[in-house]
């Protein structure tokens, strides 16, 4: 019974501290790539040739919508800024817009040159939607608003081309080529943007691109993150431009997390499975045992549910402090782990264990060990219950 | 109901049980159309030799099992084929049974054997140790009563027994064969117990015995063969 109280304590802990680390290191990227690329980025659109063929039969059953896009015009990016800003304050749940004009250019030093992606932002209005401020780890985003030629850069590109703050770098645009100073140089932590991206100011990245109006893109923060699908689906329906949620953009992460979560989850839960086993072992055989105390009880009266009753007690009190060591384990286990230093960088950027505390976690590892433990104790105690008195004591004599 | 302070009443009355069981994969007939009556204050011996099912008719009359033919009334009541839990609160308030080996839980003392009757009964712990331990006084174990069970002789056992049989003050107490494992001297003094308890408590009280002497002094005698009671 020992065993199976440690097997508890251990699966519960396990359980917890897995969950803990797995759904960190998701909720880490989620906070990466929100305070990155935004909840909702708003992009192209088709222009609509209002040729739509619909039907409902009487009866209300059938519906059928068609929407003809046959000839219809595809423009890239927003072509109507003011106006979808306009349509975008419209939704409570917005709480900032950036407007983005993004291209490709070549970043040129006195050694060497790298294509990089340019952003072109307004500083104070990008500053709402993504955590650039706490990504710039040399210089500053106020060298960036005093200096309309400056140029915040990824630290990957800072580590390739060798440059630091206040260099002067040469960008060369589809159209133009201008020489901007380093005001800032950014990790967010994802590879990809680091090793690619610049900011710029919008009107410095028309120019470069000889784009005076249109192309670009609206980045957009919301107070509810977690509704990004349905609010982008409600923007992409009201302004007709293509509105996608990082959810969406991101699925394929997504899922790895998820699975990655659900299967520690199935291997951890062995343990607890283990563990009920091991009780159910021996309850079953305190059960054949005990036969004759059964009867004994039986016979001055006990009902089948006080039998009954015995052996889910000693179930509930095994359980009840496995539950309560497990959580103490769990909470230790699992501030021990956030301080194992670790540098993680690729989907995001972090230098010791990513741990969530999230008591839904406990709660998920208190049902599982509840209904293993539950199922081992409540059988044998059925079991018990069924016992003749009278049978036994007869093959007793 | 029976007035428990006028002896002599009918608390019992058996009639045609018929019981049937297998043990492995042999069919035993263990009752054969059994009928007899017990009455209050007075005390009745069955005998008979080995085999002739006389443990078999005091499950029965305990209520531990049910006869596949004939009735059991107690009180008047109709008891045999009453639901589980008729019969499990019957056992508890209404029966004592002495089992030949004594069946005490050995994890117990004395008195926690003795009170496990009053515990189920609703009494609280207090009131039913006190109960135990007077009941166990009575029968000259009140020294005894914080010894676990195992740490007993096996006469001491027996009247731990027949203390926790008795400690509900039941109307029905039935006794299998409790002197059998016990000297003369101890089968006299538990023999006397019974005896005293029946008259004092107005008690109808059944033993299975296979000693003669303790049956020719109780108050009626079933002698059965076969399943059947031969002679009384």
């Amino acid at each position: 019974m020992l065993m199976s109280l440690f097997g508890i304590i251990f699966g519960i802990s396990f359980f917890v501290i897995t969950q803990a680390q797995t759904s960190g290191f998701q909720e880490y990227f989620i906070k990466t790539i929100l305070g990155t690329n935004g909840a909702i980025r708003i992009s192209d659109r088709f222009q609509d040739v209002d040729e739509t063929v619909s039907k409902i039969s009487q009866d209300g059953k059938i519906k059928f919508k068609f929407q003809n896009r046959e000839g219809a015009k595809y423009i890239e990016g927003i072509d109507y800024p003011d106006k979808i800003r306009n349509a975008l304050t419209a939704f409570p749940s917005v709480n900032g817009i950036s407007e983005v004009f993004e291209d490709n250019a070549i970043l040129q030093t006195k050694s060497r040159s790298q294509s990089i992606q340019l952003h072109g932002i307004k500083i104070s209005d990008h500053l709402l939607v993504s955590d650039l401020k706490e990504q710039v780890t040399h210089g500053s985003i106020s060298n960036f608003l005093r200096d309309n030629m400056g140029i915040i850069i990824g630290s990957r590109i800072a580590e390739r081309v060798n440059l630091k703050v206040n260099d002067r770098v040469n960008i060369v645009g589809k159209l133009e080529n201008f020489q901007l100073r380093v005001s800032g140089i950014f990790e967010s932590g994802v590879s990809d943007i680091d090793k690619k991206r610049c900011y710029i100011s919008l009107p410095t990245a028309r120019s470069l691109s000889g784009t005076r109006f249109g192309g670009s893109i609206f980045q957009v923060g919301i107070a509810t993150p977690e509704k990004a699908p349905q609010i982008a689906a409600q923007i992409q329906e009201t302004i007709g431009h293509r509105s996608v949620s990082w959810q969406e953009r991101e699925k394929v992460w997504l899922d790895v997390f998820k699975a990655l979560r659900v299967s520690s989850a199935i291997t951890v839960s062995s343990i607890l499975l283990l563990s009920g086993l091991g009780m159910f072992n021996v309850f079953a055989i305190m059960v054949i045992e005990k036969t004759r105390d059964i009867s004994i009880l039986r016979s001055i009266g006990f009902t089948r549910a006080d039998i009954s009753s015995v052996f889910l007690w000693q179930g509930i009190i095994v359980l009840f402090f496995g539950i309560i060591g497990g959580i103490i384990c769990g909470i230790l286990g699992t501030f021990l782990v956030s301080k194992i230093p670790m540098q993680i960088r690729g989907i995001f950027k972090s230098d010791t264990f990513v741990v969530n505390w999230d008591f839904t976690h406990y709660g998920w590892a208190i049902l599982i060990a509840s209904l293993f433990v539950g199922l081992a104790t409540w059988i044998p105690a059925r079991r018990a219950a069924k016992v003749e008195p009278a049978k036994i004591i007869r093959e007793t004599l | 109901m029976v007035n428990r302070n006028n002896p002599g009443q009918t608390l019992l009355q058996v009639k045609r049980l018929e019981h049937s069981f297998t043990i492995g994969e042999e069919y035993v007939q263990a009752l054969r159309g059994v009928s007899f009556e017990a009455k209050t204050g007075e005390v009745t011996a069955i005998v008979g030799p080995s085999g002739c099912g006389k443990s078999t008719l005091l499950y029965l009359l305990g209520l531990l099992d049910r006869p596949d033919k004939g009735e059991i009334l107690l009180d008047n009541k109709s008891v045999s084929q009453a639901s589980d839990q008729v019969r499990t609160e019957l056992r508890n308030k209404n029966l004592g049974f002495v089992f030949q080996f004594h069946f005490l839980i050995k994890e117990l003392t004395a008195c926690e054997n003795v009170s496990m009757p009053l515990f189920k009964a609703g009494i609280q712990r207090k009131e039913a140790n006190k109960r135990a331990r007077s009941v166990l006084a009575k029968l000259g174990l009140g020294d005894k009563a914080e010894r676990f069970a195992n740490k007993l002789s096996g006469g001491e056992q027996q009247r731990v027994a027949i203390a926790r049989a008795m400690v509900n003050s039941p109307s029905l107490l039935l006794a299998d064969e409790p002197t059998g494992n016990l000297d003369s001297e101890n089968s006299r003094k538990v023999f006397q117990l019974l005896l005293q308890f029946a008259r004092e408590e107005s008690t109808a009280v059944i033993l299975v015995t296979h000693n003669p002497e303790i049956a020719e002094k109780c108050d009626q005698i079933l002698r059965m063969k076969d399943g059947q009671i031969v002679r009384d």
